[in-house]
C-alpha cells in the first residue's frame, strides 16, 4: 500500500515540474513571426490583440462575401509568410498608366470564391491580368517608418550613373482615409506608395483596408463599398480591429539572418555582381511614436523602387502609375525561411513561378538583366555561394 | 436508506432489462442506462450525474499557458419509470462552470419487444462508439478522443424519433439503433475554424427548436458483442445539411454530409486490459466556390489502451486499482489533394497520450495524463507542436 501511495504521490508531484517536459521553443532565427523585441506592455497588449484579427476568419454571419478570395488573413500569409499558387489572387483591368478599365465589371481584384448560392467572378473578356501570391508580411513596420528621403535617394529614372538600373519611385492618389505620412514627399498631388507588389499602397492601413475588402469582402469605414454589390454597405469589421491588425503588422519583428559567419563569400558575391543596387541591403528608420522601430538600423534587402524587369515578367497588367513591367523590389529578408510557409518549396517571384532561387534569378530581365548575366558568368562554387547567402536571409 | 438503495437497484435493474434480456449487455448503446448510483426521490424518479475537473498545463513551440484549472463537466442525470415498459431519461450538462448548458439526452423509450422498443426526443445520435459512452469517470484520459471531439461532434444529439433492440444468439447479443432526427447545417463549413468542421454545428442551439432545412438525418448503428470477440458496431450518419430553401424559393443545390464509424472495444479480463478503438471517414458535398481548403473527404482514428498495474487492497477502498492508458490519436480533416498537382492538401493533427491513474472505486477516477501532439496545417509546413499536462479527478455521484 505505501509503495502505491508513493507512486501515485510522485507522479502527481511531477506536475508541479512539468515545464521542461513540454516543446521547447524554436530558435528565433527560425521564426518569421512573433514581435520585434521592445515593446513596451500596452504595446505588446495591441500586439495581441492584432495577431487575434489577424487570424480572425470570417463567416458569412460575420460579413464574408459573397464574393471572396479568402476568410482570413492568415490563409494567404501562413505563419506571416508568403502565400503559394493555392492561395494566389488574380488582380485585372488595368494594363497601361490610364487607369482601371473594368473597375465596373469587378476590377481590380478577382474575388473567385463565394459563399453558397452565388457565382464567384469571373475574368472579363479582354482583361488585362497578374496572378499575385501573398508577400510574407514581417518586418513591415520597419520599412512603413523609413522617411520617403531615403528611398528618393535611391532613384535614378534617367540611369545617369549609367549602371543599367533606373529604379523610381511609385506615387500614387491617395484615398480620403489615409493620412499622409510625416515628412512625405508629394509630386503632383501623389505620395509614394511603398506596399504591394507594384507598390499601390502608401502605408499598412491603406494596405490593410484594401485586403480586408478585395481579399475578404469585407467592408470597413476605409473601404465601405461592397465588391460584390458595389454598393457602400455598414462597416463588416470595426475600425478598432482594423487598427489593431495594422498595429500588429507594424510590429511584426524582421527575419533574422541565419549562419551570417559562413555566407561572406556569397554576400561579397551579391554585392559584386549588382544585386544589392536594387535590394539594398541597410536602412534605417525615421522617427516613430513606437520606440522599438524609432531611428533603427535593419536589412531588408529592398530599395521599394518600381523597376522594370523586362518582357520576362511583363504580365501585361499594372496599378496606378507603373508600367506593366515595372515592379517594386520585394525586400529578400526571411528568403530562406518562406519554403517553412510555403510547404516545404519555393514559390518565388509575383506569382510563385520560380521554384527555386536561381530560377527567380535567372527570371530577371530589364534592370535586372546585368545581375544576371553577372550570375551566369559565376563558377558554379560561387553560384551556390551566392544561393548560400540568400538561404542565409 | 437501504430501502432507498434496493429501491434505486430495482429500478436500474427494469432499465437495464429493457435494453436487454440476458447478462450479456453492456454494449455501448446501453451507456445510457448503465450508470451507477442513480437516487430514487420519489419512487418513480431517480436522480445521479458526473462531474470532471482537472488542473492543466499546456504548451506549443515553447509558449507556455500556464497553470489553469478547469470545471469541465457537471452532469446531471434524471430517469423515471412512467409505467411498466415506458421510461424517460434524462442528460443535462453544465460544460466549464455554466459556460455552456445542454440537453445531450431526453429521451421516452417505450418497449414492444426487447428487439423492438421506440425511442422519442432528445436522441444521441450513435455515430461511433464514444458518442454514446462517453462519461468522464470511465476514461483515464482527462481529454477526448481527438477524433471524437474535433472531427465527429462529441455527444451530438437531436430531436428526433427511431427505433432500437437486440436479439441474442447464444453467447452473442446483436443490437442496432435508427432514429430519424434533425441534423447538421450550413455550419460545418462556414465556422470560425475556416474548414469543414463538423463540431460547428453544436454552436447552433437552434437545432433542437427546429430543422435548418426540412431535411431528415438518418443515423443507425449496428453492434455484435461476443465475450470473447468483444464488441465490434458499425454506424452511418448522413443526410442534407445545406439550406437549399427559403420561403419556396431556390437558395443553393441541396448538399449531403455522411460518416459512417467502426468502433470496437474488448475487455480481457485475465490481464485487466481494456482496449478501446474507433475509426470514422467523412464525406461531405461543398459548394465548388469554395476551395480545396475545405475537405470533402475526412478521416481519424483513437485507439486507447488501459491496463490495471496495481490492486493495492487499501483498508477504506479494498477494490482499489492503480491503472495505466495509452492513447493515439489521429484526424485527417482534408484527404483531399491540391489543384495542378501540387500534392496532399496537410490538416492534421497526431497525438499520443499517457495515463498514470487511481481508481480508489470503480466510480471515480484520479488521472493524470501527459500529451505531446504535432499539428500539421494546411500547406504541409513543419508541424506545431504542442504538450500538455492535466491531473483530473472525476466521479460519478
Amino acid at each position: 500500500m505505501k509503495r502505491s501511495l508513493i507512486l501515485i504521490s510522485a507522479a502527481f508531484l511531477s506536475f508541479y515540474g512539468c515545464e521542461k517536459t513540454l516543446p521547447s521553443a524554436p530558435a528565433e532565427h527560425d521564426l518569421l513571426d512573433g514581435p520585434i523585441s521592445g515593446l513596451t506592455p500596452a504595446e505588446n497588449a495591441q500586439f495581441l490583440a492584432g495577431d487575434e484579427g489577424f487570424s480572425e476568419v470570417f463567416t458569412i454571419e460575420r460579413g464574408l462575401g459573397p464574393v471572396f478570395v479568402a476568410s482570413n488573413c492568415a490563409s494567404c500569409h501562413p505563419g506571416d509568410g508568403k502565400g503559394t499558387p493555392f492561395v494566389q489572387f488574380t488582380r485585372f483591368g488595368q494594363g497601361d498608366t490610364n487607369g482601371n478599365q473594368f473597375l465596373s465589371q469587378g476590377g481590380p481584384q478577382l474575388q473567385h470564391k463565394a459563399i453558397p448560392g452565388y457565382q464567384p467572378e469571373t475574368l472579363p473578356p479582354g482583361a488585362p491580368s497578374a496572378n499575385f501570391i501573398a508577400p510574407s508580411v514581417t518586418g513591415l513596420g520597419f520599412l512603413d517608418a523609413v522617411d520617403d528621403s531615403t528611398f528618393l535617394a535611391f532613384e535614378d529614372p534617367n540611369d545617369l550613373d549609367g549602371d543599367g538600373i533606373s529604379g523610381r519611385a511609385h506615387f500614387i492618389d491617395l484615398p480620403e482615409y489615409v493620412r499622409v505620412r510625416e515628412g512625405s514627399v508629394q509630386r503632383n498631388g501623389r505620395y509614394m506608395g511603398r506596399f504591394g507588389k507594384k507598390a499601390g499602397a502608401h502605408d499598412l492601413l491603406h494596405q490593410t483596408a484594401m485586403a480586408y475588402n478585395q481579399d475578404m469582402g469585407i467592408t470597413s469605414i476605409f473601404e465601405s463599398i461592397d465588391p460584390y454589390s458595389g454598393l457602400e454597405e455598414d462597416p463588416e469589421v470595426s475600425t478598432q480591429t482594423v487598427n489593431q491588425v495594422v498595429f500588429y503588422l507594424k510590429t511584426l519583428k524582421t527575419p533574422i539572418q541565419r549562419n551570417s559567419n559562413e555566407v561572406e563569400i556569397g554576400k561579397n558575391i551579391f554585392n559584386n555582381i549588382g544585386c544589392g543596387s536594387c535590394h539594398i541591403p541597410n536602412l534605417r528608420t525615421g522617427s516613430s511614436p513606437i520606440a522599438a522601430l524609432n531611428f533603427k538600423d535593419f536589412q531588408p534587402y529592398t530599395d521599394l523602387l518600381l523597376h522594370d524587369m523586362g518582357p520576362e515578367l511583363d504580365d501585361g497588367y499594372t496599378e496606378g502609375y507603373a508600367l506593366s513591367s515595372e515592379w517594386r523590389t520585394p525586400p529578400l529578408w526571411g528568403l530562406g525561411l518562406s519554403k517553412d510557409a510555403q510547404g516545404g518549396r519555393y514559390f518565388l517571384m509575383h506569382d510563385g513561378r520560380a521554384a527555386s532561387i536561381e530560377e527567380a534569378i535567372l527570371l530577371h530581365g530589364g534592370e535586372g538583366a546585368t545581375s544576371r548575366s553577372n550570375y551566369l558568368g559565376l563558377s558554379e562554387n560561387n553560384k551556390e555561394d551566392l544561393i548560400k547567402f540568400l538561404e542565409s536571409l | 436508506m437501504k430501502k432507498s438503495y434496493l429501491v434505486c437497484l430495482s429500478l436500474l435493474a427494469s432499465f437495464y432489462a429493457m435494453a436487454q434480456e440476458d447478462s450479456l449487455g453492456g454494449m455501448n448503446m446501453d451507456a445510457v442506462y448503465e450508470r451507477p448510483f442513480l437516487y430514487n426521490a420519489y419512487d418513480r424518479i431517480s436522480v445521479g450525474g458526473y462531474l470532471e475537473t482537472h488542473l492543466e498545463y499546456k504548451g506549443e513551440e515553447g509558449v507556455n499557458e500556464g497553470y489553469s484549472f478547469d470545471a469541465r463537466r457537471f452532469t446531471v442525470f434524471m430517469s423515471g419509470q412512467i409505467a411498466p415498459r415506458i421510461s424517460f431519461f434524462s442528460e443535462l450538462e453544465y460544460e466549464h462552470g455554466t459556460e455552456e448548458i445542454a440537453i445531450e439526452f431526453a429521451a421516452i423509450d417505450l418497449q414492444i419487444h426487447p428487439a423492438l422498443n421506440i425511442r422519442g426526443g432528445v436522441i444521441m445520435n450513435p455515430i461511433g462508439a464514444f458518442n454514446q459512452n462517453h462519461d468522464g469517470p470511465k476514461w483515464l484520459f482527462v481529454e477526448r478522443p481527438e477524433m471524437a471531439v474535433n472531427l465527429l461532434p462529441a455527444t451530438f444529439s437531436n430531436p428526433g424519433f427511431g427505433v432500437f433492440g437486440k436479439w441474442r444468439f447464444g453467447k452473442t447479443v446483436l443490437g442496432y439503433e435508427a432514429y430519424l432526427s434533425n441534423g447538421f447545417d450550413g455550419s460545418i463549413i462556414d465556422n470560425e475554424e475556416g474548414k469543414t468542421f463538423l463540431p460547428a454545428v453544436k454552436e447552433n442551439p437552434g437545432r433542437m427548436g427546429g430543422s435548418g432545412n426540412g431535411a431528415l438525418f438518418t443515423s443507425g448503428k449496428i453492434s455484435l458483442k461476443n465475450p470473447v470477440f468483444g464488441e465490434l458496431g458499425f454506424s452511418h450518419l448522413g443526410g442534407v445539411y445545406n439550406r437549399f430553401e427559403g420561403d419556396g424559393l431556390v437558395l443553393d443545390e441541396k448538399r449531403r454530409m455522411d460518416a459512417i464509424a467502426l468502433d470496437y472495444s474488448k475487455s480481457f479480463e485475465k490481464t485487466s486490459t481494456l482496449l478501446r478503438a474507433e475509426f470514422t471517414r467523412i464525406f461531405i458535398d461543398i459548394a465548388e466556390n469554395y476551395d480545396e481548403s475545405y475537405g470533402e473527404n475526412q478521416s481519424g482514428f483513437y485507439l486507447d489502451l488501459e491496463q490495471v498495474i496495481l490492486n493495492p487492497e487499501l483498508r477504506a477502498w479494498p477494490d482499489a486499482k492503480v491503472m495505466v492508458g495509452l492513447r493515439f490519436d489521429y484526424v485527417d480533416w482534408n484527404r483531399d489533394e491540391f489543384p495542378f498537382g501540387q500534392g496532399e492538401i496537410g490538416d492534421e493533427l497526431y497525438a499520443g497520450s499517457f495515463a498514470l491513474a487511481f481508481r480508489p472505486v470503480s466510480q471515480t477516477v484520479l488521472r493524470l495524463n501527459y500529451r505531446r501532439q504535432l499539428n500539421v496545417d494546411l500547406l504541409n509546413n513543419p508541424p506545431t507542436r504542442g504538450g500538455a499536462w492535466f491531473l483530473g479527478l472525476s466521479t460519478y455521484f
